[in-house]
């Protein structure tokens, strides 16, 4: 773990660049974090941040891809175009959420 | 009396029934198991049936044989369980009432849930391993089959012993090249990881002995369906991989009756304390094994660490005293890696697998994160102890915690940041 300067502001990340600590997350760190992996944000993709946020808060964990599809109700197949190759990843990262187990 | 009922007699269910039943007075306590069929499988047996190295029968036996007496098993598939009226309601609209509950039913895999992967195709150039059915099946294909594209592939994690994608194709290389068709053989390893396997030492490892077998690996895949016309799969983003010959894992799920039952997750696994496996919602309903919503390996070894942890935990919880005992997560599992060696890796949820020597310290005699011929003898040797030892409940000469003596910390191969996430 360790400190990285993001939007000008201190914050914890992994060796990844995934934020370990869920508050230091905002809307307006999520904007650099996006622009970081050539994401740009739109209203689909803050549906799906938002779902990931919620979810993490009550869950303590970050969500699947299949729970993004079947509790967050976002097909996969958009879940790719929004976040191409690693949807799972990539929102975690603009989350601020640890990257997802992948399990085990 | 008060009843514990267990509802699943595979490798976690037989366990707890069987090491309870000493622990708990027969004239206080009845034990009820049940199961839909009488047929307990030794699952890590399958992985050797497609190559026609161990038979069908072998790894199949009667499922009471492996009950102690005192435990009395009831046959019928399980309709519903009511938690909040402590009653299981099964087909035939029999009702069994519990004090106590442990599901342990386990996971399956689903072809059902990907379009076309039950399709036409299915058991013909289609297949699993991970059922008997599917073994065998493979078996009888590859005897005749006589090279083209062969990929093995995994679709969606969880899966349950999932070191077993990865020996399928080590052993399909080694099977190839002794019958002298490597060279008319493409093998293609398809995951939806971004490498061969979970854990980064590991993964790195496991991922040179696929480079050094030639076999290619497609990373990142999450399959949409199969296409049985074309014969390729393909993926959400659009990539499609062509194929002879599919082996693949389909997508594995928790038994249905616990989605009824409004008790599992989106995969209808029951989520319980990582540490107790006692549920959060019951405090009367525990989860063990793969039914279990545990962010650890799916596997047998789990499934027995685990049960020797919730034994005495279980005992504490009845007499109204916290559970004291914390499960760490602890898996090891044996790789088959071909031509009578296996690697062994030893992890729990916050150590991941790496290299040293298993079970005594500098000793061994397993070897972990190697191959060599010694572990594939242990992997062998385990289906004797596996039923007798294992199931009757008796203890291994092996520490139930993971512990750290023995292995070496090599250090975590450091990803670039950022680059893995694009």
């Amino acid at each position: 773990m360790s400190l990285a300067v993001i939007a000008d502001r201190e914050v914890h990340v992994d060796e990844e660049g995934f934020l370990t600590e869920y508050d230091e997350w905002s809307e307006e760190l999520a904007q650099t974090l996006a622009t970081n992996i050539g994401v740009e944000l739109t209203d689909p993709h803050w549906k799906a941040i938002r779902f990931l946020r919620e979810d993490f808060k009550m869950q303590g964990e970050t969500p699947t891809l299949r729970r993004v599809t079947t509790i967050g109700q976002i097909p996969t197949k958009d879940l790719f175009q929004l976040f191409p190759k690693k949807p799972a990843k990539k929102m975690a990262y603009i989350a601020g959420l640890p990257k997802p187990a992948g399990c085990v | 009396m008060k009843r514990l009922l267990v509802l699943g007699a595979g490798t976690a269910g037989t366990m707890v029934a069987n090491k309870l039943r000493r622990a708990l007075a027969s004239d206080e306590w009845t034990i009820t198991v049940v199961d839909q069929d009488h047929a307990h499988h030794y699952q890590p047996g399958y992985i050797f049936v497609p190559f026609g190295t161990s038979t069908p029968g072998e790894n199949v036996k009667p499922r009471k044989k492996y009950l102690s007496d005192g435990v009395e098993m009831v046959l019928g598939e399980i309709d519903l369980v009511l938690p909040d009226q402590n009653t299981v309601r099964l087909a035939d609209a029999r009702e069994l009432s519990y004090d106590y509950l442990v599901i342990a039913t386990g996971t399956s895999p689903r072809p059902d849930q990907t379009p076309g992967m039950d399709g036409e195709e299915w058991h013909k150039s289609v297949f699993d391993f991970y059922t008997l059915e599917g073994a065998t099946a493979l078996g009888e294909k590859l005897r005749s089959w006589d090279g083209g594209r062969l990929v093995v592939h995994i679709t969606e994690m969880p899966i349950k012993c999932p070191v077993a994608p990865l020996e399928f194709t080590f052993l399909a290389d080694a099977f190839f090249t002794d019958k002298n068709i490597r060279d008319r053989v493409d093998i293609t390893y398809v995951t939806p990881l971004d490498g061969a396997f979970t854990k980064p030492v590991a993964s790195q490892l496991l991922g040179d002995l696929l480079e050094s077998r030639h076999i290619a690996v497609e990373p990142d895949f999450y399959i949409e369906r199969v296409d049985n016309e074309t014969k390729t799969i393909v993926s959400y983003d659009e990539r499609e991989i062509p194929f002879d010959l599919l082996v693949t894992v389909p997508l594995n799920m928790g038994a249905d009756f616990v989605a009824r039952s409004g008790m599992g997750n989106e995969l209808n696994y029951v989520p319980v304390d990582n540490h107790t496996f006692l549920s959060p919602k019951w405090d009367n309903v525990f989860a063990l094994g793969d039914a279990a919503d545990l962010p650890t390996s799916k596997a047998g070894s789990v499934a027995h660490f685990a049960v020797e942890v919730f034994t005495d935990n279980f005992l504490r919880h009845i007499r109204g005293e916290k559970m004291t005992s914390e499960f760490d997560g602890h898996a090891n599992c044996f790789v088959e890696s071909g031509d009578g060696k296996a690697l062994l890796i030893d992890f729990n949820y916050d150590v991941q697998p790496l290299p040293g020597k298993y079970p005594v310290p500098r000793f061994g005699p397993l070897s972990l994160l190697e191959e060599t011929r010694m572990n594939h003898w242990g992997k062998l040797m385990f289906r004797w102890i596996y039923w007798n030892m294992l199931l009757p409940g008796r203890r291994l000469p092996v520490p139930t915690a993971m512990s750290m003596a023995g292995k070496r910390d090599v250090g975590t191969p450091l990803p670039k940041e950022k680059e893995s996430v694009k």
